[in-house]
């Protein structure tokens, strides 16, 4: 590579629909690269010798290594050196959050134009899934090496693990609460953001490595964790997710008409509600629906408000824009969709109709104060300034707090005070022998690669334990 | 998958089934419940449980046709199979030495109430029963319930079959004659309402176990949220079964009725596609 070559700081955009259009359908919002567009991008990549982005990747993927490849139009070597380290490419591609991770850490992004090194992973993931006949399930499985993992979800945190341990010649069997795999990917996360054929081809990646996934199998009811290890499990990897939502602790809440963003978004994505009395789960939206959150569920929530064909969305955040934590993209895809944000405003109370129906809420605006301990300014309300709004359908999307269900039935595991799994960061190591843990349940709500770089961690971790004992 | 082993129906609208089910036999209490889904575009709700076989690794529920997913299961036969099962959900019901116990059921809910009187009475309970109906044509399992009880009183509402009135009305007398330690009430939500009721001026502390709408079943989505004692809990996780003097009985009500409409419309078109399937055979 020569270090001379002039620098090309004109990221290739990825071309989208249109906003009015996509706001009527489930089909994904962003089109993904030509050929063409691809090749253009990697080619800006100069090979730097530091690879500063491989810093910024929670699963090490060799970043310079497959953005070469592409550029050589080695596709085939492209998807190797990025399945190396990532058995979820296509998902990563699209829901990773670049800008604070590789991206924010490329040699070029000092100058304003990262490599879009997310669009080049999602184009890799996605010519492999279209050329299945070139590369075909190529399994890098060592040899079974008698020694077998239980691993509890097929989230992020779970397939990662599962996929790592099976390479390394564990035999692993997933357990999975719902009827499909992919966990928040399938029931959170839309369809107009992650597709859902594109999760079921990685789950079904990562189960041709595995021995199996047991589908409708509630961890804590069904078995116990003990009931695992005492039956042939030499290890167990918890990753059940984020578990129960959180509520605004107002009154008037439990009228009908308000959801969690959990709920509202898994009838709409995992149940199809959008395809109702075509699927049986039927979902309520109205004219008038507002969301309450800053995050990307509140995003997602009220973009398939929007698409169940919603009249008038709106975001209502007690904080200001800045401190909204959603992806940036997300929020501009959500306001160029029409989505209306009434920012530094709060509720008090729902009022419901004689049905026992939400038909209004009480909100009341916001000033922002001194920062809290989190380091976002503080939001404060502002006396006599409550005015009531007409809705029809309110969502929740304040985030979780842990599913009770394991904890509970698992003797000698610690807790937060939170709820939360004790766990060590480094390995994912519980206090109890035996068990490991990672993703939403270790941490609280976070994101889909670092519960994927939790999963790989104890992976890692599990092995190293598992060779010592024998 | 998961195969029917058996099917019988008990009324004109309410079935049995026999899941073969082994880890959910394995693990099933009194008083738990499990979510079905019955094909690929179903979808998700809760069953209580009215029986199970370790040994064979079967489950057995009792259903009433009321919507959609209750009719789909009504014509299913055995040999044929859901596509989900999953459970046991829900804590179980406590089984604890009170004294005299009355069970109170109705309806289909005489299903889920026999395996909490068998529970109760073998922890050493005297076990007092009322199953009551609508009418005589309805009445199912007085035989079964009775086995498991040391007395058994049987209502109708139209008095065509033993004794005439609702089951509230035995039990005020019961309560009235007798020291009860504990009431369980499992039926429609308006009749576990009035059984409370019954209740509450003696004092004797009343579970009841709530069937608000579910779609998890696992405490993910809060759908299933009801107030008890002005708090709000979660009743797949937290129940389902919940002391009936400290529900909001209005609120689990009008929450029921969601999807009143909808219900409407994809019954229609069941039917439709029901009576084209015999059209077209």
């Amino acid at each position: 590579m020569s270090e001379k070559k002039k620098l090309d700081l004109n990221r290739v955009s990825m071309p989208k629909q249109e906003p009015l259009v996509r706001k009527k359908n489930f089909s994904e919002v962003a089109l993904g690269y030509t050929e063409e567009q691809a090749l253009r991008e990697a080619s800006r990549c100069i090979q730097c010798k530091k690879s500063s982005c491989i810093d910024g990747c929670p699963v090490d993927i060799d970043i310079p290594g497959f953005i070469r490849a592409i550029s050589e139009g080695n596709m085939p070597e492209a998807v190797r050196v990025l399945k190396d380290k990532n058995s979820l490419p296509g998902i990563c591609g699209r829901v990773c959050p670049q800008e604070t991770q590789c991206e924010m850490t490329c040699a070029l992004a000092k100058k304003g134009a990262p490599i879009a090194i997310g669009r080049l992973e999602r184009y890799v993931a996605d010519w492999e899934r279209y050329h299945p006949e070139i590369i075909g399930q190529q399994k890098n499985c060592a040899r079974f090496n008698g020694k077998r993992v239980a691993v509890v979800g097929s989230g992020p945190a779970g397939l990662t693990c599962a996929a790592e341990l099976a390479k390394l010649g564990y035999g692993v069997t997933i357990f999975e609460a719902l009827h499909v795999a992919g966990g928040v990917l399938m029931y959170g996360i839309p369809e107009f953001r992650l597709p859902k054929d594109i999760v079921q081809a990685e789950a079904n990646y990562v189960r041709s490595l595995s021995e199996e996934i047991k589908f409708d199998q509630v961890i804590g009811k069904i078995a116990t964790v003990d009931d695992l290890l005492g039956n042939g499990f030499d290890a167990v990897f918890l990753a059940p997710g984020a578990g129960a939502p959180m509520f605004l602790n107002i009154p008037g809440e439990n009228l009908s008409g308000i959801y969690s963003a959990n709920e509202f978004l898994t009838r709409t994505n995992l149940m199809k509600a959008y395809a109702f009395p075509e699927y049986d789960t039927p979902i309520k939206v109205g004219k008038e629906v507002v969301v309450f959150g800053g995050g990307n569920v509140a995003m997602d929530a009220s973009r398939c408000a929007l698409r169940l064909g919603a009249g008038k969305v709106y975001i209502i955040y007690r904080r200001s824009r800045v401190e909204m934590p959603a992806r940036a993209e997300e929020r501009d895809n959500a306001e160029e969709e029409g989505i209306v944000f009434k920012l530094l405003t709060n509720p008090k109370r729902f009022i419901g109709d004689e049905q026992g129906r939400v038909k209004a809420v009480e909100l009341y605006e916001m000033e922002l104060g001194e920062p809290d301990e989190s380091g976002r300014r503080r939001p404060i309300p502002k006396p006599n300034t409550e005015f009531i709004m007409e809705i029809d359908t309110a969502i929740v999307a304040l985030g979780t707090r842990p599913n009770p269900i394991i904890p509970s039935t698992t003797k000698g595991l610690e807790l937060t005070r939170w709820g939360t799994i004790i766990t060590d960061d480094a390995t994912g190591r519980t206090s109890k022998e035996g068990v490991w843990c990672g993703g939403d349940m270790a941490t609280g709500a976070a994101t889909v690669i670092s519960a994927m770089g939790a999963g790989k961690r104890a992976a890692v971790d599990i092995d190293a334990y598992l060779q010592g004992k024998s | 998958m998961y195969r029917i082993l058996d099917r019988e129906d008990l009324t004109s609208e309410i079935h049995l089934l026999k899941i073969e089910a082994p880890g959910v036999a394995r693990k099933a209490q009194a008083g738990q419940f499990i979510i079905v889904r019955i094909d690929e575009k179903g979808e998700r709700i809760p069953l209580t449980i009215a029986d199970w076989d370790g040994k064979e690794g079967s489950v057995t529920i009792v259903f009433m046709e009321v919507g959609t997913s209750t009719r789909k299961l009504a014509v299913l036969n055995t040999g044929d199979s859901i596509v989900d099962f999953v459970g046991p959900l829900g804590r179980p019901t406590e089984i604890e030495q009170f004294g005299t116990v009355v069970c109170v059921a109705g309806g289909f809910a005489i299903a889920t109430i026999v395996p909490i009187a068998r529970a109760m009475r073998k922890a050493g309970n005297r076990v007092v029963s009322i199953m009551g109906f609508r009418t005589k044509d309805l009445v199912f399992w007085e035989e079964r319930l009775g086995s498991v009880s040391d007395e058994l009183i049987v209502t109708t509402d139209d008095g065509s079959y033993k004794r005439k009135g609702l089951v509230t009305e035995p039990l005020k007398e019961l309560l009235q004659e007798t020291r009860i330690g504990r009431v369980i009430a499992i039926g429609p939500t308006v009749m576990m309402k009035f059984c409370s009721l019954t209740t509450k001026p003696f004092g004797v502390k009343t579970i009841v176990s709530l069937n608000p709408i579910m779609v998890d079943g696992t405490g993910m989505c809060g759908c299933c949220r009801v107030s008890i004692g002005g708090e709000t809990k979660f009743a797949c996780v937290d129940g389902p079964d919940f002391d009936g003097h400290e529900v909001d009985w209005d609120l689990l009500m009008k929450r029921q009725r969601t999807y009143l409409d909808e219900e409407k419309e994809s019954l229609e078109l069941w039917k439709k596609k029901m009576a084209g399937a015999i059209v077209n055979e």
